[in-house]
């Protein structure tokens, strides 16, 4: 046990003007189990995030297991090393994936062989009692149990040093103690093991030999628990800390609680065997209770049990499969709003604005809720100071520390003074200060306002201020009674024991009792490898992969989409025009204007519509677009033709859509011309020799000039631009926007197998939808292939490549799913549809036009797809493009590199 | 009353949402400047700047004056080229014309043994292939015929031919690209920015906050549209202003204020069909990709890019009830030939229509994945 695990001196961090550590300094020794207590937004999380390597140190020194946390090779030898709980509900976790495979999948980071993960595993699951759930997918987890599988996650591989950041927010009393049982197991085993961790439990606090007090970022108290406790009389370390904290703090009154005023025997809330059924699986099974008026009704419960799914069904968020619910005397409807006025919820996770500040929010809902202005004003303000929210009502609540958070929602909930109110675990993650403040407001507003007041909590000192509480496990209310009958009922010394004997009870009927929680360390020590690890490499493609097979929505999207829009553009894009709408003004009616129209009647470029009849009408109907081509015979034509007076015919053209308007420029001249020999007969004129030149001209290619033999393939282009490009644009910055970028922060994943396993899914999607567009030409369109189909394999693997390395270059650039969406569709537009060739050749492009056609990968592969099909090219002649292909590959995926960092700033 | 506050508050939170994404504002920006300037500044339109190519085995006079005649703008200056090249230039895309002048051309000529003039054409160079031939055989036949001491010929031909565009008179592409990219801009913004907005409130779970608020669903929707609605129609208008008209000196016809107001109208249809797809779709991935399939054709087949005539009657048929098509006949219309109310009332009512029927059906299916 020699060392220290942790020194830091002089740490300062700042988000923007926000000074959130002040001048840290510390020491840790090895082996060592140390608390970090302290009020919401203490800078608990930021000191953890240092600690861990997530966060980028700004200011000061840090040592961390023998080296400082700046050295980026030290750091990349602590991943192992280091295991990282991040704060808030699962957060870190992939929603689509089971908890077995989301466990899996950090296993494989660290390097864990698959033998010694299962043996891990099954131990975790045992001692978190969620070895009944190992295939269910983390999305669907309670708020608990997502804690819970966070803290196996971060569990399986053995580290030397352990951080968790609030690990059992959420947590029921149960699970928590078999939690920290687990935890101890593990540090018998290894020594050696320092932990770290931040809580808002006294208690848990309280077993560790060591404790670190943070106060408005500063460290205000650094020592043994036992010391630091023995400061104050009562020998308790919520009290020292309020004596560390000084002056600053209010001192803490007692909470009294008035007995509730009889007489009032209304009912507000009644369910009455209320079940809820997804698929085969009863989440809430015929549940019933009464609440009354003004009565505080707590709901306990082990995780997963169905609290939030009844609250749920409550507010009318989702409809029962059976039973009644009635609330303020009328059946829950989803559709009544007045009823909503008057209750106030508060779900588990936070569900407000997090862009807009905490002030925002509060004026947002106020409006919502339709308060009058008069009163909005004075009433947030009062809220702001009830609450504690002065310090940040201008910041944006979606930075806001955990606990500070939750407060807001809390504000809400309360903000229309509704009549009743649900709040499903309202104090989850709250500091004990705040807490009491906020019972105290509850109180209130029970006893003197006569508001119902129905909550879920895992706090037992909560529970026993409830007027009436109800445990629930597995769907079923086991008891339902005040606080003090359901301690006798259950035998306990606290409500606590009580809770967990009934929990036992329950559990022990339903299935045999879990084996001790232990974790055999029988395994050898990871390896770790530095460098690029094909088994990291392949941990991320097959996890990305999984997702993505088990969406089948978006597998269908991405390989429907493309043949839908290769159909649409095969028969759509054609540049041909044909039926062209013109009219004519004839004003000379002799049958020598007849005769030089009937051209243009007889040929299959022009359709004629009803004859003009005066000048006026020939400019409307042009505006109007009835037609797009007037011709104009001027009076006198048939006798100044005869005459050899050259009259002039006048072409009016709708310039409007100058493409079409060259090319109907075009028509009209070339049927002029070819008229000319046929005119001559009818002039006086000496007739033009025949020609003395034979002109050929040979279509290349494409010999009929056959749109889709040209556009066929260039569509290909176009498609295989979008659709990868999207598929990986969403990657990174899902996680980030999710939470569960963290990981790749906290383990020893580099970017290059980040970015590479990222990639691999979307690849191989790409490749088969190559193939599906390519037989689709060759098949459905009846395009001729000529040249070498191995080239355009090969081509079409390094555009696939290009393309979605640049999704993934604008999902590392970018912090929302918004914003990627949107920066693919408009960067990949232009240059796709403009600059690639496929309307305009690129050798006709010039300035910044063709620069931007050549530096993107849709023109180079184009010009493959194309060469290949109908020219007979092979890699001989098309090596450039394929060059520049792989160049496209490289220097994206170099810059997502750039762009990507390693830690959070 | 309390309605349409709540409406306006809500769609007032859009804006905050928007203003805090910096780099969705910097693709905003692109969008509705380089995007619009570089395309029209660049842009080619039919035959312009074709790539030539001269393969000259007879090195006379006579061909000598045939390359010279193919002139800018309509075709770069010929390239000299050996004829063993000829396939691979070709092959390699490098030019889209050809032309071959055999040995002895001027003497065959001179002696009337109708030598012939070889011009390949890389077909698959759509735009310019047919169009190009066309011009390269004309010119030549002028040229031929002046050379070969008819030169009044051309002059004295039975009739003439004056063609006068309208509208354009000088058929610059760039002014229609430069509207063609707004309408294009317009369309991914309505679609993506409301249907990313509404599956962003789903993944972060405000959605099931604001069911238990005092709103309906008719609230939440409308407030979407007219947020985005004002961002898009702004961006509009000072792209037109600023882009279109100062840097790129497009001199627009019409009346501005009654494009923005299509432009609004359109964009109702737009954003309600984000909203549609929004729906539709579980994640914003899924989105993206639904995105993809509809967003792509209505940029490529609205007429903005490709004639409407040359598509299959089918096609033309559906594209007519997409809102886009009647936008971009309306945006020629009004911008530039300059047309009002009395002359594009029926793709107005159109695109109204279509508008209702998107808002109406995305209205239903908003309220049905609400109550699920």
């Amino acid at each position: 046990m020699s060392g220290l695990a942790l020194h830091a001196t002089g740490i300062n961090h700042r988000y923007g003007k926000q000074q959130a550590l002040l001048d840290i300094a510390f020491s840790l020794p090895a082996g060592t189990r140390c608390g970090l207590i302290g009020p919401d937004g203490a800078g608990k999380s930021s000191l953890l995030g240092l600690i861990a390597g997530v966060k980028k140190l700004q200011d000061g020194q840090l040592q961390v297991l023998g080296g400082s946390i700046q050295d980026r090779r030290h750091r990349n030898s602590l991943y192992p090393r280091i295991a990282f709980m991040p704060q808030g509900l699962g957060g870190n976790l992939y929603p689509e994936l089971s908890i077995s495979e989301n466990i899996r999948f950090f296993a494989t980071l660290f390097g864990l062989s698959k033998a010694d993960c299962d043996q891990r595993m099954h131990n975790l699951l045992l001692a978190t009692d969620l070895a009944r759930f190992a295939e269910r997918p983390a999305g669907k987890l309670s708020g608990g149990m997502k804690q819970k599988l966070g803290l196996c996650c971060a569990l399986i591989h053995d580290p030397d040093l352990l951080i968790l950041d609030e690990p059992t927010t959420g947590v029921d009393p149960l699970s928590r103690r078999r939690f920290w049982e687990l935890v101890d197991s593990v540090r018998s085993e290894r020594p050696q093991l320092t932990l770290l961790v931040a809580t808002a439990y006294m208690e848990e606090a309280e077993q560790f030999e060591h404790c670190l007090m943070l106060d408005r970022g500063k460290l205000i108290a650094d020592g043994l628990s036992r010391e630091l406790a023995a400061i104050t009389p009562s020998g308790k370390l919520d009290e020292a800390f309020t004596h560390f904290q000084g002056d600053s703090a209010q001192d803490n009154q007692p909470l009294v609680i008035p007995p509730r005023t009889g007489g009032n025997t209304d009912i507000a809330i009644q369910a009455h065997d209320l079940t809820l059924r997804f698929g085969d699986f009863t989440a809430v099974n015929k549940v019933s209770f009464a609440i009354g008026r003004g009565e505080i009704f707590g709901f306990l419960g082990s995780n997963g049990c169905g609290k939030t799914t009844t609250m749920k069904v409550l507010t009318g968020l989702m409809p029962a499969t059976e039973g009644s619910a009635i609330l303020l005397g009328k059946p829950v409807d989803a559709k009544d709003l007045a009823t909503r006025k008057r209750v106030g919820f508060m779900s588990q996770s936070f569900s407000l604005y997090g862009e807009l500040s905490v002030r925002q929010n509060l004026v947002l809902h106020a409006q919502l809720f339709d308060l009058p202005k008069a009163d909005s004003g004075p009433r947030i303000d009062e809220l702001i100071q009830r609450f504690d929210l002065g310090g940040v009502a201008e910041q944006p609540s979606g930075e806001l520390p955990l606990g500070l958070r939750q407060r807001l929602s809390l504000a809400v909930a309360v903000l229309h003074r509704p009549e009743v109110l649900i709040l499903d675990e309202p104090t989850s993650g709250v500091d004990p200060a705040a807490r009491d403040d906020f019972w105290r407001l509850l109180i209130e507003l029970s006893r003197e306002q006569g508001v119902t007041i129905f909550l879920s909590t895992h706090f037992m000192n909560e529970a026993q201020r409830c007027d009436r509480i109800s445990l629930m496990h597995a769907g079923k209310v086991l008891a339902c009674d005040t606080p003090e009958a359901l301690q006798r009922q259950f035998h306990g010394d606290t409500l606590e024991a009580a809770f967990v004997t009934c929990l036992e009870q329950a559990q022990s009927e339903a299935e045999p009792a879990a084996p001790g929680a232990t974790v055999n360390d029988t395994h050898a020590p990871p390896v770790s490898k530095r460098g690029f690890s094909l088994a990291r490499w392949l941990a991320v493609a097959s996890r990305e992969g999984k997702e993505l097979l088990r969406d089948r929505v978006r597998m269908a999207f991405a390989l429907l989409g493309a043949m839908f829009m290769m159909v649409i553009f095969g028969y759509g894009i054609s540049l041909d025009v044909e039926n062209l709408a013109f009219a004519v003004y004839d004003q000379d009616q002799t049958p020598q204007s007849r005769a030089y129209l009937e051209a243009f009647r007889s040929s299959r470029y022009f359709a004629e519509q009803a004859p003009i009849r005066d000048a006026n009408e020939l400019h409307r109907r042009l505006q109007r677009s009835e037609i797009k081509l007037a011709l104009e015979i001027p009076p006198g034509f048939g006798r100044d033709l005869y005459a050899g007076r050259q009259p002039i015919v006048a072409a009016w053209i709708d310039g409007g859509m100058p493409f079409r308007a060259e090319t109907s420029r075009n028509y009209v001249e070339a049927v002029h011309q070819g008229n000319l020999q046929q005119l001559a007969e009818l002039s006086s004129l000496p007739r033009s020799t025949q020609a003395a030149v034979k002109l050929e001209t040979r279509f290349r290619y494409n010999q009929d000039v056959v749109s889709v033999n040209a556009i066929g393939p260039g569509v290909m282009a176009l498609i295989l631009a979008f659709i990868p490009a999207m598929l990986t644009a969403l990657g990174i910055v899902r996680e980030k926007e999710l939470g569960s970028i963290t990981n790749f922060y906290a383990t020893p994943l580099t970017r290059l197998e980040f970015l590479l396993g990222k990639q691999a899914p979307y690849l191989a999607v790409s490749l088969v939808n190559l193939a599906l567009l390519v037989a689709m030409n060759r098949w459905l369109f009846g395009v001729p292939f000529k040249g070498s189909g191995l080239t355009l394999a090969f081509g079409g693997l390094l555009y696939v490549l290009a393309t979605t390395s640049m999704g993934l270059l604008i999902s590392a650039f970018t912090r929302t799913q918004i914003a990627a969406i949107l920066g693919t569709m408009i960067i990949t537009s232009l240059p796709t549809i403009q600059f690639s060739g496929l309307i305009v050749p690129r050798s006709s492009l010039e300035g910044a036009a063709a620069l931007m056609g050549m530096l993107f990968p849709a023109g180079h592969f184009l010009d493959i797809a194309v060469g290949t099909f109908t020219k007979a090219l092979d890699l001989r002649q098309l090596w450039p493009q394929c060059l520049a292909l792989f160049g496209f590959f490289v220097g994206f995926t170099g810059l997502s590199l750039v762009m990507l960092k390693k830690q959070e700033a | 009353m309390h309605k349409l506050a709540h409406i306006l508050r809500l769609g007032l939170k859009e804006l905050t949402s928007l203003r805090h994404d910096s780099v969705l504002l910097l693709f905003l920006f692109y969008a509705f400047t380089v995007a619009i300037y570089m395309p029209a500044a660049g842009s080619v339109i039919g035959v312009h700047n074709a790539s030539v190519a001269f393969v000259d085995e007879d090195h006379s006079a006579l061909s000598r004056q045939m390359a010279e005649a193919l002139q800018p703008p309509e075709f770069q200056a010929p390239a000299p080229l050996a004829y063993d090249q000829l396939d691979k230039v070709m092959d390699s895309g490098q030019y889209t014309f050809v032309v071959n002048v055999p040995a002895n051309f001027q003497a065959d000529l001179l002696a009337g043994r109708q030598p012939g003039v070889q011009v390949n054409v890389d077909a698959t160079a759509m735009s310019q292939a047919f169009m190009g031939a066309g011009y390269i055989g004309r010119i030549f036949q002028r040229e031929l015929l002046t050379y070969s001491g008819q030169a009044d010929a051309a002059g004295k031909a039975p009739a003439r031919l004056t063609t006068r565009a309208l509208f354009n008179t000088n058929l610059e592409g760039g002014w229609f690209l430069a509207v063609i990219q707004i309408v294009n801009n317009i369309t991914i913004l309505a679609i993506v920015l409301t249907g990313t907005a509404l599956l962003r409130e789903r993944e972060h779970g405000t959605l099931d906050h604001l069911l238990v608020l005092p709103l309906t669903a008719l609230e939440i929707m409308l407030a979407k549209i007219w947020s985005n609605m004002l961002v898009v129609v702004l961006c509009t208008w000072l792209s037109l202003e600023l882009v279109v008209i100062g840097l790129l000196s497009v001199p627009l016809a019409g009346s501005m204020s009654l494009f923005l107001l299509v432009t609004a109208l359109y964009l109702f249809a737009s954003t309600a069909l984000g909203i549609f797809l929004a729906t539709l779709a579980r994640s914003t991935p899924q989105f993206g990709l639904l995105a993809i399939p509809v967003i792509i054709p209505m940029l490529l087949l609205s007429g903005g890019s490709t004639p409407l005539d040359s598509m299959p009657e089918w096609l033309q048929w559906v594209m007519q009830g997409s809102p886009s098509t009647h936008f971009v006949s309306l945006s020629a219309a009004i911008l530039f030939r300059d047309a009002g109310l009395s002359v594009v009332w029926p793709d107005l009512l159109a695109l109204a229509a279509i508008g209702l029927v998107f808002f109406a059906v995305a209205l239903a299916r908003f309220r049905k994945s609400l109550a699920s």
